[in-house]
């Protein structure tokens, strides 16, 4: 292993407190239509973790990896990394923040050039970021990246695109994001395109990358089973809102939100003696709410103060538990809970507080 | 719900009650390629019964798509279907003429297409293309089209505002849902779903499902769902046919498959797949295709398989009758009790 780590650390930023990546309320705004609103997060730069950003098409969450690997610029809010704001960044920073963040998409077949050998794509990387001095260095940090997922040089390298499985052209931008030795790699649904046994592989490798390398991820996905396997924290995102966050497990085991009750109800249960028990019914003129809660026309427990405005995050957390846990939904919202308990509150709920 | 279910797949256990609606007999597809034959679908056989959902799973490239091309005969050069027989009804649909064969396409034998919703026409509003369909291959009087159609969107929970509209102006649910509409706009006996709610996220995808499920229970329809999600395979079908590299290597009741998977293949499918009731460690599996071109002897699976022995590298295993209604092609079980292998060969 060679000792780049060190060497290339930013002495600007090096301060070890500060969050990997924070992100402050992120805003993207196209035209009329608001894609991302005030998104915050953070991901601590110890341990590495998995963070998941989860939510349907629309609901804003390639617009977030977008804003964060620097595709599209925020109309509002902040995105630090080591507390810097990336958008402050000059020349040689961003070069280092290019090399430090790193991304993986969702469609293998469409990121290669396809005129070109594999091996281009890791000669760009090492030549770009002049990772080795010398062929040799070079070949042996390819060799040991493609080992860490799992394939040979001597496979791969020297073949075109076409040539290779969906399963490997994903394995090896794996590889190529993990030669660069990031320290977050932003994961746009990358296992949405691939079969249940090769999903099973990648999503193995993330979590050797985090476990034995350190490397967190920003894992962007529409499918919450994987986010429960693998991911740390988990935030819910519903046409742009945050709708929960919170550790994975507690959200998907007791999902609070009514469009997470939803989601997390449809997926579909690989037991044929766990039937779906209740057919659900989607309204099939979505118009959304302009100023009050965006799940207005979908939820079943909307009442009128969900058409003021979009509520905030409110806690849901048991007390006994440590993580943060929330929730944006009036249910509970303790100030509506006061006024008015009756229609605010199910009937679970009002026996678990009185 | 649960138990309609039961009570279906009890059913589907005595042939006598349900007879075959589809029966897909030894059949073989080739592609010629520059490099040699390639033998997509090697001597398949399976039957589908009346009013039954038949899951067909497997990875991408394991020949799910090419059997539901084969069975609509729609397999285009360098592809050609080199032997075998698909009765539909007691009709070998290999044999037909042209004619015959675009008779029975649709009417009889629907496709709902992979990535279906882009399958519309752009520049026809749904209620036309849809009566275009209809009117093509029988003759309506205008009134009984419209109330037609209008039942068609009710069966499938859209809308009859829908008609009026173009396909961009419809959600990606609810296009595949006027898709479903299609397929069984003819009342047909038959319907293969490829991949029915791929590219849909997860509240849509039940709401496709539920409608592919309600649709299937009015109308009496058999059905092939295609598909590698073996949860929505778990919700919906009856029995479950797995195959990989071309070959069927385990075929039975739903319930069965998934409490006691023989194939070791079936087994790493149903262990790799992601659940939200508890973590447990995703199982890999590692390994090399078969090279279809050129196929090594013995079984398939033999590259990935946790389990591989001596003879599994020489002997190709045919898929056998462990217990009723239920067939793996895997060496593991060669000491077990054969049943019906006779069966198997002169069934029907």
């Amino acid at each position: 292993m060679l000792n780049t780590q060190t060497e290339l650390t930013v002495p600007t930023v090096s301060i070890a407190a500060e969050p990997l990546l924070e992100i402050r309320d992120a805003t993207v705004i196209y035209g009329a239509q608001t894609a991302l609103h005030a998104f915050s997060l953070k991901i601590p730069q110890q341990p590495a973790t998995i963070t998941t950003i989860a939510g349907e098409s629309g609901s804003g969450k390639t617009t977030l990896a977008n804003g964060v690997l620097g595709f599209t610029v925020l109309t509002s809010g902040q995105i630090l990394y080591m507390g810097q704001d990336v958008a402050t960044f000059d020349r040689a920073q961003q070069h280092q923040y290019r090399r430090e963040v790193q991304a993986i998409f969702q469609d293998p077949y469409e990121v290669y050039n396809p005129f070109y050998r594999v091996r281009h794509i890791f000669d760009m990387a090492i030549r770009n970021f002049q990772l080795a001095t010398d062929k040799d260095q070079g070949r042996a940090r390819i060799e040991d990246a493609l080992q860490v997922v799992g394939l040979r040089g001597d496979e791969v390298l020297s073949k075109y695109p076409h040539q290779l499985s969906g399963g490997q052209r994903q394995r090896l931008m794996i590889a190529r994001a993990y030669l660069l030795k990031p320290h977050l790699i932003v994961a746009d649904e990358p296992v949405s395109m691939v079969d249940a046994s090769l999903r099973a592989t990648i999503l193995d490798i993330m979590l050797k990358l985090r476990e034995e390398y350190s490397i967190s991820f920003l894992y962007i996905t529409h499918d919450l089973s994987t986010a429960y396997q693998i991911g740390n924290d988990i935030y819910v995102l519903y046409r742009g809102e945050t709708v929960e966050k919170g550790d994975t497990v507690t959200v998907i085991d007791s999902p609070k939100h009514p469009y997470v009750q939803l989601l997390v109800e449809s997926i579909p249960v690989a037991d044929p003696t766990v039937q779906w028990n209740k057919p659900i019914e989607v309204p099939t003129d979505n118009k959304p709410n302009p100023h009050g809660c965006r799940f207005y026309d979908r939820c079943v427990h909307h009442t009128d103060i969900c058409l003021t405005r979009q509520p905030d995050l409110y806690s849901v957390a048991v007390a006994d538990h440590t993580t943060d846990h929330s929730a944006a939904c009036y249910l509970y919202d303790p100030q509506a809970m006061m006024l008015d308990p009756v229609t605010h509150f199910t009937t679970e709920q009002k026996d678990s507080h009185s | 719900m649960l138990n309609t279910e039961n009570l279906l797949n009890t059913l589907n256990r005595s042939p006598e009650i349900k007879p075959s609606m589809l029966e897909v007999r030894d059949l073989t597809i080739q592609y010629d390629t520059p490099k040699g034959v390639l033998t997509a679908m090697n001597h398949i056989g399976f039957s589908v019964k009346r009013g039954e959902t038949l899951g067909l799973v497997g990875e991408s490239g394991c020949g799910k798509s090419t059997t539901a091309m084969g069975i609509l005969r729609l397999i285009q050069a360098p592809g050609r279907i080199v032997s075998g027989s698909v009765r539909l009804d007691n009709e070998d649909l290999l044999a037909l003429n042209d004619r015959d064969l675009r008779d029975v396409r649709w009417r009889k034998l629907a496709l709902i297409p992979q990535g279906a919703m882009n399958s519309l026409n752009p520049i026809m509003k749904v209620g036309a293309q849809l009566a275009d369909g209809i009117s093509a291959h029988e003759y309506t009087p205008r009134y009984i089209l419209n109330e037609r159609l209008s039942e068609l969107l009710d069966m499938v929970g859209l809308p009859e505002s829908v008609l009026n509209l173009f396909p961009h102006e419809l959600s990606g649910g609810m296009k595949q849902r006027v898709c479903i509409a299609m397929a069984v706009a003819l009342d047909p006996m038959l319907i293969i779903a490829d991949e029915p709610t791929s590219a849909l996220d997860v509240v849509t995808q039940r709401v496709v499902a539920q409608t592919l499920r309600k649709v299937k229970e009015m109308l009496g329809v058999s059905m092939i769902l295609i598909g590698h999600d073996m949860g929505l395979q778990a919700q919906l079908a009856d029995r479950i046919a797995v195959m990989y590299a071309g070959n069927i290597v385990e075929i039975a009741p739903v319930l069965d498959i998934f409490k006691n998977p023989m194939h070791p293949y079936t087994r790493l499918l149903i262990q790799a797949t992601p659940s939200i009731k508890g973590r447990k460690s995703l199982k890999v599996t590692e390994g090399a295709m078969i090279d279809l071109r050129n196929p090594p002897p013995g079984c398939v699976f033999q590259y990935r398989c946790p389990s591989v022995m001596p003879m599994c590298r020489s002997i190709f295993p045919p898929l056998r009758e462990l217990e009723p209604e239920y067939w793996v092609a895997c060496h593991l079980y060669n000491d077990q009790p054969q049943i019906g292998i006779d069966n198997a060969q002169h069934a029907n």
